[in-house]
């Protein structure tokens, strides 16, 4: 079967903008998405290495203020929706397939490796950042929160600065 | 009013809510497309700005909406959580996440969205960025000092750039029109497609540009909720006309007396002129509080009829009116002034000898109702207290 259309982007927008809004609106929060990687990651890590983390000031601070994991972790319960609206949307718009996506002039190989590093400067940055394009960028827009504007100034700037000299990635 | 939670919502309900708006996020998301990496690599190539369109006009839809709720009182903005700046940490956490968005070609959100319709490069994004936070955490000494350093807490942008909300909100709205028209011209010469943009098409966007400067107009240039209520509450007209429920100090004391349980004394003076004397068994709500969220329960409980009383009329007939917007509660007002009722009540004077049995009946009367009001007020000394609700400002982050 042809994969649906995608959605009008405007339209999109205004409905994500929507779904943005309604969240401030009950909880008084914006949306996110890694910090739920994050809460995964360190609870995992503290469950099979509890002595390492008592050691590790980092880890054990984060261990103290969230001692239900990812089972009391807003971040965590968003993100298991999105797994599941995103999921609805690609059933009924027949974009379901185990495949991935690449620039023509590079292996699958090497866009699986790319994939991973590009991955782990993310999840690295998005700590250091406080947020990703998600948490701070849009939600922060939303709020009008200097930080995240400048956030996301700071990731799209830097993605056009390096554009230049991963082309052969994706052209 | 807003925002819900935990008053309205429990913070364990809190997390259905974040299920529920989070489905609605990836369904969007990949409605949208950005479930596709060439999709969002489009944006660094300019060959395909979705990125940029729906972000934008996300965050400028959120952004009117936020203000439109905050204008007309639905939504409290001095409780929601607001990203603080850490100018460091933003700005090189944020460098080395475009590069990661330039190689990987994906971020948290987006990776995400795709691995649910099973991309295979997305879930090896989840798992580099897996990889990523704990070596952060593993190499936070490296990081502590650029993390922390510059706090500068939850600053606006528009304080920073030292404009009103409104006119950041109409220069971002233009410049996101702006946006999306130039771009949309260089995606056409990138890809050398000449994309229609039908005339029905172009009206209903002129529609929607021209609705978002309409709203922001409307927050820019009417009275906000706040505003009318406050119009509404302190007009001479309406103080002279409503007809407010009036008592005695004699109709309140016997209430007091005899029907405490029933009642909500509230005393709206400031905490001092409160502290100096005030009604048995009354409590302080000073005028400007009455809207606070922390006394909340006491306007829109049902079960104790609210007793409002101050040394200027016009003081406590605006704490009638402002009840009446706070909640359905029963409200009534003392005719008289604080100075009246402790004159009849407090260190009564004995009549003279020979005074009339009227005089000395009421006198009897006052007497006895000052002595039950007093027992009950050292009866009731701790219980008496309502439990001031803190007002509690939404936690966030990422």
């Amino acid at each position: 079967m042809k994969p649906k259309p995608y959605m009008n982007p405007y339209l999109a927008g205004v409905l994500l903008g929507l779904v943005l809004l309604l969240t401030i609106y009950i909880t008084g929060r914006g949306l996110g998405a890694s910090g739920a990687v994050k809460s995964v990651v360190l609870e995992m890590v503290s469950n099979l290495a509890p002595e390492h983390t008592a050691n590790t000031a980092y880890l054990k601070n984060y261990a103290e203020n969230n001692p239900g994991g990812p089972l009391k972790d807003w971040l965590f319960f968003e993100v298991v929706g999105v797994l599941i609206g995103a999921f609805l949307s690609g059933v009924i718009s027949n974009r379901m397939g185990l495949k991935l996506e690449r620039g023509p002039k590079i292996t699958n190989r090497t866009r699986i490796i790319a994939a991973i590093a590009g991955g782990f400067l993310f999840g690295l940055g998005s700590q250091l950042g406080r947020g990703c394009t998600s948490g701070s960028a849009l939600s922060g827009m939303a709020v009008m929160s200097f930080g995240g504007i400048i956030t996301m100034l700071a990731i799209f700037g830097s993605g056009y600065f390096f554009a230049y000299f991963f082309r052969k990635l994706w052209l | 009013m807003g925002p819900l939670v935990p008053y309205i919502i429990s913070n364990e309900f809190n997390l259905v809510i974040a299920l529920l708006v989070g489905i609605g996020f990836g369904f969007v998301l990949e409605q949208a497309g950005f479930s596709s990496t060439k999709k969002l690599a489009g944006l660094f190539y300019g060959y395909d700005f979705t990125v940029l369109k729906v972000f934008f006009t996300a965050g400028v839809t959120a952004m009117i909406g936020v203000l439109l709720f905050g204008h007309w009182g639905i939504l409290d903005l001095s409780l929601i959580y607001i990203n603080p700046t850490f100018l460091w940490s933003a700005l090189v956490g944020g460098a080395i996440m475009g590069l990661g968005f330039i190689i990987g070609g994906f971020c948290p959100g987006t990776s995400i969205c795709a691995a649910a319709i099973g991309k295979l490069d997305a879930m090896a994004f989840v798992f580099g960025s897996a990889l990523g936070v704990f070596a952060f955490a593993e190499s936070y000494p490296l990081w502590e000092d650029i993390y922390l350093a510059e706090n500068w807490g939850p600053v606006l942008i528009s304080e920073q750039l030292n404009l009103s909300k409104i006119t950041f909100a109409v220069l971002l709205t233009a410049v996101a029109i702006a946006a999306f028209y130039f771009t949309h011209l260089i995606e056409n010469k990138v890809t050398k497609r000449q994309t229609e943009v039908t005339k029905n098409k172009r009206n209903n966007y002129a529609i929607a540009g021209a609705l978002a400067f309409v709203l922001i107009a409307i927050v820019a240039f009417s009275p906000s909720k706040e505003e009318m209520i406050e119009s509404r509450v302190s007009s001479p007209k309406r103080h002279q006309e409503y007809p407010f429920k009036e008592v005695t100090s004699d109709q309140l004391a016997f209430e007091i007396a005899r029907n405490f349980h029933q009642i909500n004394v509230i005393d709206v003076r400031s905490p001092e002129e409160y502290e100096s004397y005030h009604l048995p068994l009354a409590i302080n709500i000073p005028l400007e509080e009455i809207d606070d969220r922390k006394w909340e329960k006491i306007f829109k409980q049902k079960i104790k009829a609210n007793y409002f009383y101050a040394d200027h009329d016009s003081v406590a007939k605006k704490a009638y009116l402002l009840s009446n917007y706070a909640g359905k509660s029963a409200n009534y007002l003392l005719k008289d002034s604080s100075f009246d009722f402790r004159k009849l009540y407090s260190n009564i004077e004995a009549p003279v000898p020979n005074a009339s049995k009227e005089v000395m009946n009421s006198y009897n009367y006052r007497q006895k109702l000052a002595i039950d009001m007093e027992k009950l007020v050292e009866a009731m000394s701790n219980l008496n207290k309502p439990v001031p609700i803190k007002t509690v400002a939404a936690k966030g982050g990422c």
